[in-house]
């Protein structure tokens, strides 16, 4: 056997430099064609001049736990108005010593959303713990009971507020919404008008109106000596809200099942009621969860337009904060960090609804 | 023979009655709970000696408001007041909608470039903007402007001319001269000749199939006929700057920092949601369409405008209105840093006189004019550029 030296074939030449790895992949993606070439560079300048000023003032000069004098001769961000204050931004007016009880409530909450993530858990059982946890989580707030001390809901605030408001006015919108929706598709003409003209009007205000209609209005509508909580008032009015929005997003769901699963419901001998529950919403529902989660989010950012109406929510106690003559003036600071909670809460949700919709329209 | 008689239905399960009987039933109990609460509210309202109707709009409103498009003081009515709140929220709403379809359309573009960084920060920039609630926007901006803004003596003075300080935006205007009048007629005269072009190149390429470049000639003409009646009214160029007198600007026309927060806010936050529907209509569009332009031998231009965008257009324009509403509706949120828009104006009054249902219900009947007008408009629109399918 005589020893053979490798030969370099054709094929173990390399390909060219600039058309693989990462030059070849900047100039397939960065810098293919004259115009892209310009963008790119004008780009590049854009965050050349932005980026590292916006470094320079959140991370290089800033302060992150100094009392509010040492923030005002710092040169960058005053971050400490956010970690001084943190538990008032966070939970408002609720007593100082009874502030781990929202905690807990958020705690379970945020448990209980994790576990729903997965579509295999979407079983009976879930219900029964969505009940008990809320329950676990109202009685948390309220106290009065197993020994924890009564808190009034007026001393309720921060993100518990805000969450409590999302959650709650959602839960009580969808069912609402849902009648809508079938009302707006029922063949009675009286039904179907009182339902489009409930949907239409109330997408057409805007929900400021509807607050203030909650706040001013509603006590108004009471007999004389009833009174209404102030956060069950924004409640009901947010719920009114997005029930018209959720009644649309379900009729869409309505117009996509084809007649067949009707008339194959009708033969079976099922009416109306049956037909619905066992064959139509289980479908209809299906097909528009991805756009019931964009609802979800926008009912999430719409909380915080209680503040207008002078409930403490997530925004109400920064504000708070801010109007503290020691920390006037660090407003960037204050909201950047609430938009960040916002953000991560959104961002949560929506790239939630991208992948349910993957796998959604994989399994049909 | 029993068999043969169809059954006697008893009435209660005859369902054409028991439709009748439903809907009776839902609108007794709808009808009882607004009888209810009518006269409940009726009730209050007596206790508290509140007088109803509309008869307050004619009092003498007491308040000053910040900015107007007409001419108010604060003795004038508060019907006045409320038409000065209706003109300013059209007045943001539509500067905002310009601005906004502008912004959109060039970052849903750019989220569709072959760029990887342009498209990159574009879907970064929507993804944020989406995520933040537009009232927290709206108070950073408003924060941005009165706080960390340099005071009137030592306002940024970005481009000459313009101003910007914690009193806002001052800029300078060409100053008032007959010339303006001749060149709001000529672009008007410039519209009224598109719209007679457009019809003319129309039906001339139906009988002919000869194409004229009805494009250009507008561009054309919206620009060369008002500078045409600037020329012949001898290119008057004074201007009206803006200068420091004492602590304040003088001169030049000044945006409020209120409303630079508001229209600053309304457009970056609305043109994430116009980018997207701006990706998803050119998106909608199948690449075999370009292709088949291409192939059949048209201009990259005509593969524009008369391939692509007229099928875009049709996915794009009715979300795209939905956006321009909600721009609208949100512009209500105005209350919350101070411009006096229609809501604030209104909350004014409902305090002042205690009419907080009329108060509330003229929001309510505005803003659903806005809507429904809107919606009119959309379904003749759809109905005019919907396919005909075969």
């Amino acid at each position: 056997m005589q020893e053979t030296t490798p030969i370099a074939t054709p094929d173990t030449v390399k390909p060219p430099l600039t058309q693989v790895g990462a030059l070849g992949w900047m100039r397939a993606n960065l810098f293919n064609g004259r115009l892209n070439s310009l963008l790119t560079l004008l780009t590049l300048l854009l965050l050349w001049k932005v980026v590292p000023p916006l470094v320079d003032w959140a991370l290089v000069g800033s302060v992150w736990f100094a009392p509010p004098g040492a923030c005002r001769d710092a040169g960058g961000a005053c971050w400490s108005i956010i970690t001084q204050n943190i538990r008032f931004i966070l939970f408002g007016f609720f007593p100082y010593d009874s502030q781990w009880r929202p905690l807990i409530a958020m705690l379970i909450l945020f448990a209980l959303l994790f576990f729903s993530r997965n579509r295999r858990h979407w079983k009976r059982y879930l219900g029964y713990a969505w009940l008990a946890g809320l329950i676990a989580m109202a009685a948390l707030m309220r106290g009065g009971v197993l020994g924890l001390v009564p808190v009034e809901s007026s001393k309720w605030g921060g993100l518990p507020l805000t969450l409590l408001i999302a959650v709650f006015a959602l839960t009580a919108a969808y069912p609402l919404g849902v009648v809508l929706a079938l009302g707006r598709q029922s063949k009675m003409p009286a039904i179907k008008l009182l339902s489009v003209v409930y949907i239409e009007m109330i997408r057409g205000v805007p929900l400021i109106s509807l607050l203030f209609m909650g706040s001013i209005i509603f006590p108004l509508f009471l007999p004389e000596g009833v009174t209404i909580d102030k956060i069950l008032r924004a409640l009901v009015a947010m719920t009114l809200f997005t029930a018209a929005y959720i009644a649309e997003v379900v009729r869409g769901g309505l117009q996509a099942i084809p007649r067949g699963q009707y008339e194959g419901a009708n033969s079976l001998g099922l009416g109306y009621y049956l037909t619905m529950r066992l064959v139509i919403l289980p479908q209809a529902l299906k097909i528009v969860i991805p756009p019931t989660v964009s609802i979800l989010i926008s009912a999430f950012k719409d909380t915080s337009l209680v503040v207008i109406i002078a409930l403490f929510d997530l925004l109400k106690t920064s504000q708070t904060v801010l109007s503290n003559p020691e920390w006037m003036g660090f407003s960037r600071e204050m909201y950047v960090f609430i938009a960040i909670l916002y953000f991560l809460g959104c961002f949560s949700m929506a790239s939630y609804s991208r992948r349910l919709e993957r796998e959604l329209s994989a399994g049909r | 023979m029993d068999n043969t008689l169809p059954e006697k239905v008893p009435f209660w399960l005859d369902p054409k009655i028991r439709a009748i009987l439903y809907q009776i039933a839902t609108l007794a109990m709808v009808g009882a709970l607004a009888w209810y609460l009518v006269s409940n509210t009726l009730a209050n309202l007596e206790k508290q000696s509140i007088a109803t109707g509309f008869g307050f709009l004619k009092k003498e409103s007491s308040f000053e408001i910040g900015e107007s498009l007409i001419p108010y003081s604060a003795a004038n009515s508060y019907g006045r007041a409320l038409i000065v709140g209706a003109l300013n929220t059209l007045k943001v709403a539509s500067v905002g909608i310009v601005f906004t379809i502008i912004l959109g359309g060039i970052i849903g573009v750019a989220r569709l470039s072959s760029n990887w960084l342009v498209s990159r920060l574009a879907a970064i920039y929507i993804e944020v903007m989406q995520d933040i609630p537009i009232l927290l926007q709206l108070f950073f901006w408003y924060a941005l402007f009165y706080e960390n803004l340099p005071p009137p003596r030592t306002a940024l003075s970005p481009v000459p001319g313009v101003f910007l300080c914690n009193r806002g935006m001052i800029f300078a205007v060409p100053r008032q001269d007959p010339a303006h009048f001749y060149m709001a007629l000529a672009a008007l005269a410039a519209v009224a000749g598109i719209f007679i072009l457009h019809r003319w190149a129309k039906r001339r390429k139906a009988r002919t199939g000869r194409s004229f470049p009805v494009f250009k000639a507008s561009i054309g003409m919206v620009l060369g006929l008002p500078a045409a009646a600037w020329l012949a009214c001898g290119a008057p160029l004074a201007m009206d700057v803006p200068h420091l007198v004492g602590f304040n600007f003088q001169g030049g026309t000044t945006f409020s920092p209120e409303f630079m927060a508001l229209l600053l806010g309304l457009v970056l936050y609305t043109a994430a949601f116009v980018a997207e529907v701006v990706r998803a209509g050119i998106q909608a569009v199948g690449t075999g369409q370009r292709e088949a332009a291409i192939a059949i031998g048209l201009k990259p231009s005509q593969v524009l405008h008369l391939v692509i965008l007229p099928q875009a257009l049709r996915v794009i324009i009715p979300p795209l209105t939905s956006q321009m509403l909600n721009l609208t509706k949100n512009s209500s949120l105005a209350v919350a840093i101070g411009y006096p828009d229609f809501v604030s104006v209104a909350n004014t009054t409902i305090n002042q006189t205690g009419q907080s249902i009329e108060g509330v219900a003229l929001i309510m009947v505005v803003y659903l004019f806005f809507s429904l007008s809107t919606s009119a408009f959309m379904n003749w629109y759809n109905k005019k550029v919907a396919l005909v399918e075969r």
